[in-house]
């Protein structure tokens, strides 16, 4: 399979030794790093070409959520050729400025309807739809609770759910609870070696179950929370390793393995009829926690 | 220090034991008064919290509700401890104490004479969370309305996602909302009221999404918690932010239905749409 062969290039046996010794705490600060690549670096080293577009014809056009069209070319890997897909991705910002323009990519309820706006169009025309998932969080303020947050991410968990083109997500970063999971219902589920992807920060679930916000390292273990965990637990399909030292590292080598992981997953979906691949996304979170 | 300050670990057990006091408006009634007049203030007519099996009687036609998927209960795939130890041992305690076996309560029952799916939550259990447990009986109801062509009603309670059952808690908001979204696409009607409180993952998934939304006076409905917005924001919230009346201002709720009023609410909406 594929992404053994990543696996396989990516790790050398002394980060192995060095992967097992790091806390779910360990991971999540890197998860944080301001260096990890963001979702400009993923369109730039993984689109050949991209065309951002703006706005959710409501209100407004929410800078923490960047969608537009773009084509993955397939390279070396003869077989797919280019791929046009829909990109959606959550936007931190890497610049103080963006970061304030982004609200450090904690999106408002704009963005969501942005994003669902667009899939819309991209199912018109059957293009498949790539996320990018690195957000803390939607956006908790007074306008975004003005605006519906509730509502703009309930509608998006459903509408995505009924979709009828190929969905690809990828956590790449922080996978905040609700602000995460309204562009992450889809039909593969990758996950990078070193994000997280949570129902509540380690910080959140610290204050509230342990009255100490300081405990967050436990909460972090308890929630089980990395990228290995999620796969035990059937919440993530593929694990995408990174380069030595995280993806802080070495941009182009872990959008690379991203965009591998992306094109294996976007070729298994391409022939599957779209009604049988929205009862199989819908089968997929059906089976999710059904211990009974 | 002043002679009136508060000591701690000072209890006023009498005071306790005899009166309500009104969340809303802090009007003091005598615990007899609250329960004649349906856990609803008299005063700023604040609607309290109901127990599941308290609504449910007030909403179905007598007798006529059977529980269903009553197996279904929590899962501690985690082995979830925090400081104050595990979970399982608390939520055996709330399973013994309360009866119940998950924060919502699901059925079969007839409302005005139709038909219906039934399920209340029960903020009383483990704060209305949504674990894995609730997930799967309201998946279940949803299928179950869809094969009997039974219009589904919601009635939602609860605090968010129970973050002890870690990332399948968070995977039931998509559970849930795909779930609804097929009976709605089965031309099936959804009704969600939306009850005192609602908020973080439950509003953000199934309770927000009913082909009508609806709410009791001065619910609390929201995402996020007013502290950390208030926090986010630096600033101070006004006193009706996230209340029913601010939701309905704001479009995301289509009518304040006053408790006495609601069956025959939801019967009327039900015949508008044939049933």
């Amino acid at each position: 399979m594929a992404t053994k062969k990543i696996s396989k290039n990516a790790t050398g046996p002394a980060k192995k030794k060095q992967a097992a010794a790091k806390s779910a705490m360990d991971v999540v600060k890197l998860a944080r790093d301001a260096k990890r690549p963001h979702i400009y670096d993923f369109i730039r080293l993984i689109c050949s070409d991209f065309e951002e577009l703006h706005g959710d014809r409501l209100v407004n056009d929410d800078k923490g959520l960047v969608c537009g069209f773009g084509t993955i070319s397939a390279g070396s890997a003869k077989k797919q050729g280019d791929v046009k897909v829909l990109i959606i991705g959550h936007h931190k910002g890497a610049t103080v400025e963006e970061n304030v323009e982004a609200n450090f990519g904690m999106a408002q309820p704009d963005g969501y309807r942005k994003a669902m706006r667009l899939a819309k169009l991209a199912e018109k025309f059957h293009i498949p739809i790539v996320t990018f998932v690195d957000t803390p969080g939607a956006y908790p303020g007074d306008t975004a609770e003005a605006r519906g947050q509730a509502e703009a991410i309930a509608k998006s968990l459903e509408f995505f759910s009924l979709l009828k083109t190929p969905i690809v997500v990828v956590v790449t970063g922080e996978g905040g609870s609700g602000g995460a999971l309204a562009i992450a219902v889809g039909d593969r589920i990758l996950m990078m070696e070193n994000a997280v992807y949570s129902v509540i920060s380690p910080e959140g679930c610290a204050g509230i179950l342990w009255r100490d916000g300081a405990q967050a390292p436990a909460a972090a273990e308890a929630l089980k929370i990395t990228a290995a965990d999620l796969k035990r637990l059937g919440a993530v399909d593929v694990i995408v390793s990174e380069p030595a030292g995280g993806a802080q590292k070495d941009h182009a080598k872990a959008a690379a393995y991203v965009k591998k992981a992306v094109l294996d997953a976007l070729n298994e979906l391409a022939d599957i009829p779209a009604d049988d691949l929205v009862a199989a996304r819908y089968a997929k979170f059906r089976a999710m926690g059904n211990f009974y | 220090m002043a002679w009136f300050e508060k000591k701690e670990g000072v209890k006023i057990p009498p005071t306790k034991a005899l009166w309500q006091v009104c969340p809303r408006c802090k009007t003091y009634i005598s615990k007899d008064e609250w329960k004649a007049n349906n856990s609803i203030c008299p005063s700023c007519n604040y609607h309290g919290r109901l127990g599941a099996r308290a609504r449910i009687a007030q909403l179905a036609d007598k007798d006529s509700f059977a529980e269903v998927f009553r197996a279904v209960s929590y899962s501690d795939h985690l082995s979830f401890h925090d400081a104050s130890g595990a979970y399982k041992e608390k939520i055996d305690a709330v399973i013994a104490k309360s009866g119940e076996k998950e924060s919502v309560v699901m059925g079969t029952a007839s409302m005005g004479g139709i038909p219906v799916m039934l399920g209340v939550m029960d903020f009383s259990f483990m704060g209305g969370s949504l674990g894995t447990g609730t997930g799967e009986r309201i998946a279940r109801a949803c299928e179950q309305a869809i094969a009997e062509r039974r219009p589904l009603i919601i009635c939602s309670a609860s605090g968010g996602a129970r973050m002890h059952e870690g990332i399948l808690s968070l995977m039931q908001m998509a559970k849930t909302s795909a779930a609804v979204g097929r009976v709605k696409e089965a031309g099936l009607p959804y009704i969600s009221v939306l009850t005192d409180p609602t908020t973080g993952g439950v509003s953000a998934s199934f309770a927000m999404l009913g082909d009508i939304n609806i709410t009791e006076p001065k619910a609390l409905i929201g995402f996020a918690g007013r502290r950390v917005i208030e926090n986010t924001i630096h600033q101070k919230l006004p006193p009706d932010f996230q209340t029913a009346e601010y939701l309905l201002a704001h479009g995301f709720i289509d009518k304040i239905v006053e408790r006495s009023e609601l069956k025959a609410f939801i019967v009327k909406m039900l015949h508008y749409f044939g049933f």
